[in-house]
């Protein structure tokens, strides 16, 4: 059967990962490629690295670290954070990421997702959307955010999502800035509404906190994916933990040990 | 040993040599026919469009090259598709190795196409599997799929049962992504180079 996807996301700066990690046991904390490879080894089904540098050196150092993860990790993995043209694709896809997430170029220019997907296929192409329930002209709605989500578009959040499937983007990378960082749960309705109006895959991103939230998000959520970033890098939840939690629940799980 | 990874206009294969490297395997990647005919071991890797990728193979003579093939050749993915007499992407007639059509998965209500994402094999039949644990979990990314044949030496199930290995006297195919499939997927491939 195929599984549901639990995703560690890793914030990287100049090469290195800026969350505040706490494993003891790694030798270097910091260094993204041990970080991801443990990772692996716990059982993540994939990996996201998200590029948070915004210098021209720290972008090839960002592409350095992709071709050591590929080289070192034998499981998938996204990139993302900043890429706006073929060019950027194609000189991270050569590096050896499986995939690249795309967000404020998508949302500046729909027709590159047509374009990215054209050129690499739809499978590699991850659209990212940030989005916030915020008061609009027509009332509470869901609006997509792009500048880390700090700045609000007119997009809005659920058809957005559909286009973005028609325009030949292979899976949606759907955080919630109202769920983001509270650990109180993944938007669960918002997830539910866009993965269930979608065909390719929804990974669910904000708000884990605990092993519940990700057996809600795969379940009333309809979730393909669930990433969660600093719940596992401080170790409130370990991964090989969460998969035995969540395969006793009966939820179709790859299990690694 | 001499193994070589056959370059044609497939998408990113970097991924397949990484792979390579990390079992201490050397390959050559090349499309030159003298250098395919005479390595022991062929990889077939594909990523891409069935239709756009075998008239590619048509007209530098691939399509002729590989089906006559005398050492191990092993097609993942596209190029395991490749491998089958047809192909419904884009109404593609394909090598024909494999006598069997590659369809599309039908729509199925709560089942998204493509099919992405880890899921288990089972039924093994052939040498590639030796070792693995039973109902091993591997990663696809597919919306085609040859159906359970009399060549099928592992399948998977999504929609309908469909082939997840293929294996015909001197080729080997796998559907899956052995190189970024975790240990299974490594195993997969040290299995293969062994032959």
């Amino acid at each position: 059967m195929l599984t549901k996807r639990i995703i560690p996301c890793l914030d990287v700066k100049d090469g290195r990962t800026v969350k505040g990690v706490n494993f003891v046991n790694l030798r270097d904390a910091g260094d993204a490629v041990e970080l991801g490879a443990m990772y692996a080894a716990h059982g993540a089904d994939e990996l996201v690295y998200l590029d948070i540098t915004a210098t021209v050196d720290g972008r090839s150092t960002f592409i350095d670290l992709v071709r050591r993860v590929a080289q070192t990790i034998n499981i998938p993995f996204t990139v993302g954070g900043g890429i706006s043209s073929i060019a950027d694709v194609s000189a991270l896809l050569h590096a050896g990421a499986d995939k690249v997430s795309i967000n404020s170029a998508a949302v500046r220019n729909p027709d590159l997702i047509n374009e990215l997907s054209l050129e690499f296929g739809s499978q590699c192409i991850v659209v990212a959307i940030d989005t916030r329930y915020i008061e609009t002209d027509n009332g509470l709605e869901h609006i997509v955010h792009t500048h880390g989500g700090r700045k609000a578009t007119e997009i809005r959040s659920i058809p957005w999502a559909k286009e973005v499937e028609e325009r030949g983007a292979g899976e949606i990378l759907l955080t919630s800035m109202d769920t983001d960082g509270t650990k109180n749960g993944f938007a669960l309705e918002l997830t539910a509404t866009i993965s269930g109006n979608a065909n390719i895959p929804v990974i669910a991103s904000g708000g884990a906190g605990n092993m519940a939230h990700f057996y809600d998000v795969f379940t009333a959520g309809k979730a393909d994916a669930g990433l969660a970033a600093s719940i596992f890098h401080f170790r409130e939840i370990d991964i090989p933990d969460l998969k035995e939690y969540l395969k006793n629940k009966d939820l179709p799980i790859r299990m690694t040990r | 040993m001499k193994t070589v990874i056959i370059k044609y206009n497939a998408g990113n294969v970097q991924s397949v040599m990484y792979a390579l490297d990390r079992i201490g395997a050397s390959y050559l990647y090349t499309d030159d026919e003298a250098e395919i005919r005479s390595a022991d071991k062929v990889i077939f890797p594909g990523v891409g469009e069935a239709s756009t990728t075998m008239s590619y193979l048509r007209n530098v003579g691939l399509d002729k090259v590989i089906p006559s093939l005398k050492q191990p050749v092993f097609g993942t993915c596209v190029g395991m598709q490749l491998m089958c007499r047809f192909s419904e992407e884009n109404n593609t007639e394909c090598m024909g190795i494999f006598d069997v059509d590659v369809k599309r998965f039908p729509a199925s209500p709560g089942l998204k196409v493509p099919h992405m994402g880890w899921n288990n094999i089972s039924g093994y039949q052939s040498p590639l599997t030796a070792g693995l644990p039973d109902n091993a979990y591997v990663y696809f990314v597919h919306s085609y799929a040859a159906p359970v044949c009399e060549y099928t030496v592992a399948s998977c199930d999504y929609v309908l049962p469909f082939s997840a290995m293929l294996h015909k006297d001197n080729f080997y195919a796998a559907q899956f992504h052995c190189e970024i499939s975790g240990n299974a997927g490594q195993q997969i491939l040290e299995n293969f180079l062994k032959l």
